[in-house]
């Protein structure tokens, strides 16, 4: 895989990695390139499309889009099943993962990929593994005295805009306090 | 649960971001952001010692800042300081800081390169896996310098860690990709390979991506991960869903793994144990059984995690082609995807079958599914998955339904997306030219195509039917008729009349008996189409009018009144009105003799391979020529002055038209000299600014054997001529450089002399035959070369010839020096060209197994052995063009060879006299890139060196 990008129904670019050296100029113009060219498409067209020399493979999960450039050779199926794995990890660690656990907790986001994917290869497949990792790593982490008690979750931001990735919200979600959402 | 309420949130990062998402324009925003950058520098800068918590939560909101889309310029010192933090979290965002924000700064990359060799000595699992990602995600060469060897030892040591074992896999590939150069093959590498063995499924599936890309470079050494990973896959496939517990994804066992598997087995031919061969032909059975089966599932990764490896199984079936049984239950299966009501299968099966029917075996099952394919074509709502069909109906056409394909893609043109109207025209073209029995059939195809697709009818397209009509007298006459109703039609597309024009010029005569399309209606029908259209196309239609006054001699009254008028003789276009000026002069001065020999009949075109084809193969690629053609075309009229360089290279397209036409040549010694030039030196092949003006064949009909003097003299009497331009010196580099994959061909051209080369090589000896033809109507005196004595007079339009023997006696790098001096006019010329002999014009090819060539290749494994060079492609990256250009270097070009089909390989033995020099070549494009790699051994070391030099001035 040369790379992965997350981004919103309005095209704001909430994740992305890069698995091929690239300048910053270079990755800005594919993503804007390759985000009009997948919000173009509609909902019932094909997964799959060439563009330049790659292949690329995307899903919309809710709001976000998840996007994926694999090279000629690469199994377009099993892509699509890296991303749909990549979103159920990222749904367990948040517990009904929404647009906005991604952008307050980007760096979790980051570290989930880390674990699962590595050099733009699958690196563990287990999910049961990949998040015993992140488990482990969480809980190395000192509580921080300063602010830790009044630390809001990411989910305390959520809107009624936001959806869940995987589940339609339940009543019982842990939704708090409502804030009027800018794209 | 949400993991954020484990204790590690931000609260002044969260805030942050929120503030910004609270912003109500992009000016707030980007206020807000230089409010924080600001409040972050201060902090950085004041003399408080910041704590390893704020440290890391401005480094955080750093980043956040730069995932934006804004620029990021301090605050790596920070981030290097949170390296060495002993708490987790902080040494975490660091790391991730440093992988998205990397920067080049030597000082800095010695920080980092110190703070992650104390993580991976730390034999912490989780420091060493946080530093190996970083290596992995950065990539860059400092850091391959400085672990390339430290991760191979981490990766196979007893007491690694899994996790660990499994990042180090994916780091040290990723160093591999970057810079293979410094990740050395050792004793490490059998190790590597038994990872495949390991109980960890984790630890296996993040190897197998390394040996996979390790076996594609080093096929030979990584031989014995074949049969570990058929008995891997055995054990996948048949085990119970239930078996591999986590790994076991929607009641698929190990999809990604099994598809890496398969992935790997694709870099080795079938395996030759029969054993591990009968086992793998099960496997693969078993996974087109599966597909068969009714899901465990209806979740769409049930069937996508199935599909995945069925595809992959197929691709391995399809890679051995070897199994016909195989490939046809492959071909069944994906004859039921056509159907499927998932689009993505569709499309991927459609893709797949693609390859099938390149197979002898099962190309006849494909042919099967041709209802279901148009009806794909027909109906299906994305493009993409459109043009999936199109493909396929191209890849399984055939001489069999050849007449179906062609009709179905015509009619889909009326309503094809504009998108992929060009491609589809092409592989018309294509197709109606390769399966044509009867040409009337594949005249009317062309034609109808101009009708339904005329703007996407490229000039590649109408110059080919014009080619093969003038090449076959079989169908000029149906050509002719066809044409002449098609342009009966009211509105008809300017390439009708462009074919219209040229076929009645050229065979009118054939249907002139026929009183409806008599010479005057036949002249009366075109010039009724003249004002309405572009200048090159009147440009034709002139030159179609001479031919008709040659043809046919009543029209020549009508014709020269047409001339003669105001709006073609005084026509603003100077292209225009030079050809009515001397069109007019040329029909009421010349005899008719004259006229017949001047406007004869185009002799028939060399065969050669259709540029259509060459075009398509590039598909939306520039240059609409093959890099041969546009060399050819360049070379044939750019020396006549510069003028004329420019135009070529300003419209590629035009060079096709120009190499279309000079090529034939009257004898097969004798140079192609471009008589125009002195037959019409102001008019014609000097300021030429349209394709078309010679595709009437005024430059290659000139008639060389028929008294050329003499018509040469009347027509210089009837157009003066003009001055001839100062002489030329220098040493022209460029010629040289052409014959370094071929050996015949015009070495030099200016207005004066035309240098034409043929040779011929066999073991160590050469013959070299030069031409040299005074293009002026003057004589040189004092004419001399270096090589040998000459007859010192060279007689204007004549050509002296001189033969050269030559015997190769060591390998050299500098060609030998050609010197010419004479005098034109009084004045002293005086030319210097290298003599196209280069080292590879000794080379006899040598066929090789695959086997062999690698073993070969290994043996010449030393440093100074090897050259390479990377550089970008100077001309369109087309398979069959390479092919030809390697083959014409002079060495075998091996097919099924290198693992990867877009590399080629090419072996051959340098003859000298005293010794034999191995070469061995390897390609590779890089068509994303536009890049080549060219890597050359020989066991010599000057062989390689200079070999490549040359090599990489071709491509």
């Amino acid at each position: 895989m040369q790379f992965m990008l997350l981004f919103s129904r309005q095209g704001k670019l909430r994740l992305q990695k890069w698995y091929v050296p690239l300048s910053d100029k270079e990755k800005k113009k594919i993503t804007r390139e390759l985000v009009q060219t997948v919000l173009a498409r509609k909902p019932k067209m094909c997964s799959f499309l060439e563009w330049r020399d790659l292949k690329i493979v995307y899903k919309r999960y809710a709001s976000l889009y998840f996007c994926c450039a694999i090279e000629d050779q690469d199994n377009e199926l099993i892509t699509l099943e890296i991303i749909h794995r990549y979103v159920e990890l990222l749904d367990k660690y948040f517990g009904s993962v929404c647009e906005l656990d991604i952008i307050f907790n980007f760096e979790k986001a980051y570290f989930i990929l880390d674990e699962f994917l590595l050099g733009g290869e699958a690196q563990e497949t287990s999910k049961k593994n990949v998040l015993k990792a992140i488990e482990q790593a969480d809980l190395l982490q000192e509580v921080s005295h300063h602010e830790a008690c009044i630390a809001p979750s990411g989910n305390a931001f959520l809107t009624q805009h936001s959806s869940f990735l995987i589940h339609e919200p339940t009543l019982n979600s842990h939704i708090l306090i409502t804030r009027n959402m800018c794209s | 649960m949400p993991a954020v309420s484990k204790g590690d949130g931000m609260r002044g990062l969260a805030v942050f971001i929120s503030d910004i998402r609270n912003c109500k324009s992009k000016e707030a925003e980007i206020k807000r952001i230089n409010k924080e950058l600001a409040n972050i520098r201060s902090k950085f800068k004041g003399d408080k010692a910041l704590d390893g918590y704020s440290k890391k939560k401005y480094v955080c909101k750093l980043l956040f800042i730069f995932l934006l889309g804004h620029d990021i310029d301090f605050g790596h010192m920070e981030a290097v300081n949170l390296l060495s933090s002993n708490k987790y979290t902080e040494k975490q965002i660091g790391y991730l800081f440093i992988s998205v924000l990397v920067n080049s700064n030597s000082e800095l990359i010695r920080l980092i390169n110190n703070a992650i060799k104390n993580d991976l000595s730390s034999r912490n699992p989780t420091f060493m896996c946080l530093a190996l990602h970083c290596i992995a995600n950065v990539g860059s060469r400092e850091m391959a310098e400085a672990f390339a060897g430290e991760i191979p030892r981490i990766l196979v040591a007893g007491d690694t860690m899994d996790s660990v074992k499994q990042s180090a896999a994916l780091c040290l590939l990723r160093l591999y990709k970057t810079s293979p150069d410094l990740v050395l093959m050792g004793e490490w590498t059998s190790r590597v390979v038994h990872l495949l063995n390991d109980q960890h499924m984790g630890v296996v599936t993040a190897a197998i991506s390394l040996i996979t890309c390790l076996s594609q470079k080093n096929p030979d050494e990584f031989k014995t991960c074949v049969s570990l990973a058929v008995s891997r896959l055995s054990r996948i496939v048949s085990s119970a869903s239930t078996d591999l517990q986590d790994y076991t994804y929607y009641f698929v066992p190990a999809p990604w793994l099994s598809c890496k598997l398969l992935r790997l087995l694709q870099c080795y031919p079938p395996p030759e144990d029969g054993a591990v061969k009968g086992r793998l032909v099960e496997c693969l059975e078993t996974i087109l059984n599966k597909a068969q089966e009714p899901p465990k599932s209806k979740k769409v990764q049930h069937s996508n995690a199935k599909n995945a490896i069925l595809f992959e199984a197929i691709a391995l079936i399809i890679h051995y082609d070897s199994e016909p049984n195989l490939l046809v239950r492959a071909c069944n299966q994906l004859g039921q995807f056509l159907q499927h009501r998932e689009t993505n299968l569709r499309y991927l099966a459609l893709e797949s079958m693609c390859t099938l029917a390149s197979s002898e075996f099962s190309h006849e099952a494909v042919k099967t599914h041709i209802e279901t394919v148009i009806n794909a074509l027909k109906t299906e709502r994305d493009v993409s998955v459109r043009q999936r069909a199109a493909d396929l109906l191209y890849a399984m056409c055939d001489r069999s339904n050849a007449k179906q394909i062609v009709a179905e893609m015509l009619s889909y043109l009326e309503t094809a997306d504009y998108s992929i109207r060009e491609e589809m025209v092409l592989k018309v073209a294509i197709l109606a030219e390769k399966y044509a029995v009867d040409y009337s059939w594949y005249v009317d195809t062309i034609l109808n195509l101009i009708r339904i697709a005329g703007d996407y009818v490229s000039e590649e397209v109408w110059y080919r039917v014009i080619q093969i009509v003038i090449n076959r007298d079989d169908v000029q006459g149906y050509a002719a008729k066809t044409v002449f109703e098609a342009l009966q039609a009211p509105a008809c597309h300017e390439n009708m009349v462009k074919v219209g024009g040229y076929i009645l010029g050229e065979f009118g005569n054939l249907i002139a008996g026929d009183p409806r399309s008599s010479p005057l209606v036949q002249f009366n029908l075109l010039h009724s189409k003249f004002h309405l259209c572009s200048v090159p196309t009147r440009a034709l239609l002139l030159s179609a009018y001479i031919k008709f006054i040659n043809l046919f001699p009543e029209t020549k009254s009508t014709i020269q009144e047409v001339l003669r008028c105001d709006s073609q003789i005084r026509n603003s276009d100077v292209e225009l009105q030079q050809r009515a000026v001397e069109y007019l002069k040329l029909s009421s001065i010349a005899s008719t003799d004259v006229l017949a020999t001047v406007l004869e009949e185009m002799p028939p075109f060399p065969e050669r391979e259709s540029s259509i084809l060459a075009k398509l193969k590039k598909k939306k690629g520039p240059g609409a020529v093959s890099a041969g053609e546009l060399e050819e075309g360049k070379r044939e009229g750019g020396e006549v002055n510069g003028w004329e360089v420019n135009q070529q290279k300003s419209e590629p397209s035009q060079e096709n038209a120009s190499s279309l036409t000079t090529s034939p040549s009257p004898t097969p010694t004798a140079m192609h000299l471009s008589l125009t030039s002195f037959f019409f030196p102001s008019s014609l092949s000097q300021s030429t600014p349209s394709p078309s003006a010679d595709l009437l064949g005024l430059r290659s009909a000139a008639p060389v054997s028929a008294a050329p003097v003499s018509a040469g003299s009347l027509l210089v009497d009837v157009f003066s001529e003009a001055g001839p331009a100062a002489s030329t010196a220098g040493v022209n580099d460029d010629g040289f450089l052409r014959f370094v994959c071929k050996n015949n061909g015009v070495l030099f051209e200016n207005q004066l002399l035309q240098i034409g080369i043929k040779s011929e090589y066999r073991q160590n000896l050469g013959r070299m035959y030069l031409f040299y033809g005074n293009k002026t109507s003057v004589q040189f005196v004092s004419f001399s070369t270096t090589l040998k004595p000459v007859d010192p007079l060279v007689e204007g339009g004549a050509q002296v010839q001189q033969v050269i023997n030559i015997e190769c006696l060591s390998d050299f790098s500098d060609a030998p020096l050609l010197n010419i001096k004479f005098r034109y006019g009084g004045a002293l010329q005086n030319l210097s060209l290298k003599l196209p002999v280069t080292i590879n014009k000794f080379f006899q090819p040598t066929e090789m197994s695959s086997h062999d060539f690698f073993q070969r290749w290994k043996q010449l494994s030393q440093p100074q052995q090897e050259a390479q060079k990377i550089f970008k492609a100077n001309h369109p990256m087309d398979t069959e063009v390479l092919k030809a250009k390697l083959l014409g270097l002079g060495t075998a070009l091996l097919d099924n060879v290198d693992p990867n089909p877009e590399n080629f390989v090419c072996a051959g033995v340098i003859q000298t006299k005293a010794q034999q020099i191995g070469c061995l070549l390897r390609l590779e494009p890089n068509a994303q890139a536009q890049m080549y790699r060219l890597t050359l051994r020989s066991s010599k070391d000057t062989v390689a060196k200079r070999l490549c030099e040359l090599l990489s001035e071709q491509f």
